[in-house]
């Protein structure tokens, strides 16, 4: 058993509250490179530019890559051989986030109440989601989600008779209708399965792959190709104003279901796809 | 094929300014602009509704959606971009028909809302969404001047220097992302 205390983690998770808000991980780093080269519109080219000055302006002069520095979105993977001292977990990794967004000047976009709506003024609570795994390590994701791109993300709950070109034709309208909403070129999460909030789940998790990295089932690898290639061809373009990158990747995971039932969550994501990853 | 013509424009804008701007133009605004977003929105809605006066004048001014993340000493501003802006589509005919000339913001608007554009002359504009460091550049100083206690959605003052936009739906109602979209759209079908 490995004991770990949970100032540990409060430390960790406010680290990477700053670093995901300033710095792109390397491969949505290099998604971006590699878009400013090969879209067709002069307009889309000149704004995928502009995007890579901003990253740049960012990291030199530490100001957040967006101003929606996001709801953080947490996913802690637990080795079932630790046990943590010292505190609540859940209010070690709220106090990370606490820490994070006053300290690291990031905004502070949480209300108290979907109704009432009073600012939280320091980020938290986060959206915390816990998996067991075998072993004595943690693993932590923080994903910090703006909401242009969250407003735009849908669920479907299609039937078993819609099989998978309903789940193609779902993931384009979701797209087509977010247009230049989800400030493109976005990543599009895909979740195929499981129930109502599972699939939602795996779309919010296929997120946090790297762009670069496909499913290793081999009809899911065809999907997210055949998809990527599909969405570019809507003609969206960066910042919807028309081009051939309105995509930079689609991730999709799936998950086993009821015989009655073919759910599928698409979770768009802008081009300031987040993700900062520790093990610990 | 849309041409795109540049202009260097002043904000509060003329009338004449306004109907110059041409859907896909780049446009650099240099000025005084307001920010305000959701609840700022909601608040001058409750003071119309009560016949308050607001925050600031809406003639020939420029709103821009827009929620910045705190500015580090020494500077003027945080990270400072556009935010969707169909979520103000439900308050901005009103404050259109009061004279505000621009917004400036990213996403779809409303069919009332372009109508509020067409009726009054006034233009839309879009800044690149993501791009809150880059923008940040172009904003000189920033005064909060209402509603302090909505920290981020306070309504803020800004002068900035060529600010950089583009004519997303101009005064006759033309549609930067209806047609930019068609140029480059290669589906057999659009269902």
């Amino acid at each position: 058993m490995r004991i770990i205390d949970v100032t540990e983690i409060t430390n960790h998770i406010k680290e990477m509250c700053i670093e995901a808000n300033h710095f792109l991980a390397q491969d949505m780093d290099s998604a971006m490179k590699s878009a400013a080269d090969t879209e067709k519109s002069p307009l889309g080219k000149q704004i995928l530019c502009q995007l890579q000055e901003n990253l740049k302006i960012a990291g030199e002069d530490m100001i957040p890559i967006c101003q929606d520095t996001g709801m953080a979105v947490i996913f802690m993977e637990i080795g079932q051989d630790v046990h943590f001292t010292g505190g609540i977990l859940e209010d070690a990794v709220n106090e990370g986030v606490r820490r994070g967004y006053t300290e690291g000047y990031l905004r502070k976009s949480v209300v108290n109440d979907p109704i009432i709506r009073e600012n939280t003024r320091d980020n938290t609570p986060a959206v915390i989601h816990y998996e067991m795994k075998p072993g004595e390590q943690v693993k932590i994701t923080v994903a910090p989600k703006g909401f242009g791109s969250e407003n735009m993300s849908r669920v479907f709950m299609l039937k078993p008779a819609d099989g998978i070109e309903g789940v193609k034709k779902a993931i384009l309208n979701a797209v087509r209708e977010a247009g230049p909403n989800a400030c493109p070129p976005m990543v599009v999460g895909v979740g195929i399965g499981g129930t109502f909030e599972k699939c939602a789940l795996l779309a919010k998790k296929a997120l946090t792959r790297p762009v670069d990295e496909h499913s290793d089932i081999p009809y899911v690898e065809e999907l997210e190709k055949e998809m990527l290639e599909k969405i570019n061809r809507t003609g969206i373009g960066p910042g919807g104003l028309g081009g051939t990158t309105t995509a930079l990747a689609v991730n999709i995971n799936t998950y086993p279901t009821h015989i009655a039932g073919l759910p599928v969550g698409v979770n768009i994501c802008c081009h300031v796809n987040r993700h900062a990853v520790r093990v610990i | 094929m849309i041409i795109h013509m540049e202009h260097h424009i002043q904000a509060p804008i003329d009338a004449a300014d306004a109907g110059k701007l041409k859907s896909g133009d780049y446009v650099y605004i240099s000025g005084t602009i307001y920010t305000a977003r959701d609840a700022a929105h909601k608040r001058i809605q409750e003071e119309l509704e009560k016949g308050k006066p607001l925050p600031f004048d809406m003639a020939h001014n420029v709103i821009y959606y827009m929620g910045p993340s705190p500015a580090r000493e020494g500077r003027p501003i945080g990270s400072a971009g556009p935010t969707t802006a169909s979520r103000m589509d439900k308050y901005a005919p009103a404050l259109l028909d009061l004279g505000l000339a621009g917004m400036i913001g990213k996403g779809k608007r409303s069919d009332a809302v372009k109508e509020a554009i067409v009726r009054n002359g006034a233009v839309y504009f879009a800044a690149v969404g993501g791009a809150g460091a880059l923008l940040s550049r172009s904003i000189l100083s920033s005064e909060i001047i209402a509603y302090d206690d909505l920290g981020t959605e306070a309504i803020r003052k800004l002068e900035v220097k060529d600010f950089p936009v583009i004519v997303v739906i101009d005064s006759e109602g033309n549609n930067l992302y209806e047609t930019a979209i068609r140029d480059y759209c290669m589906e057999e079908l659009l269902q």
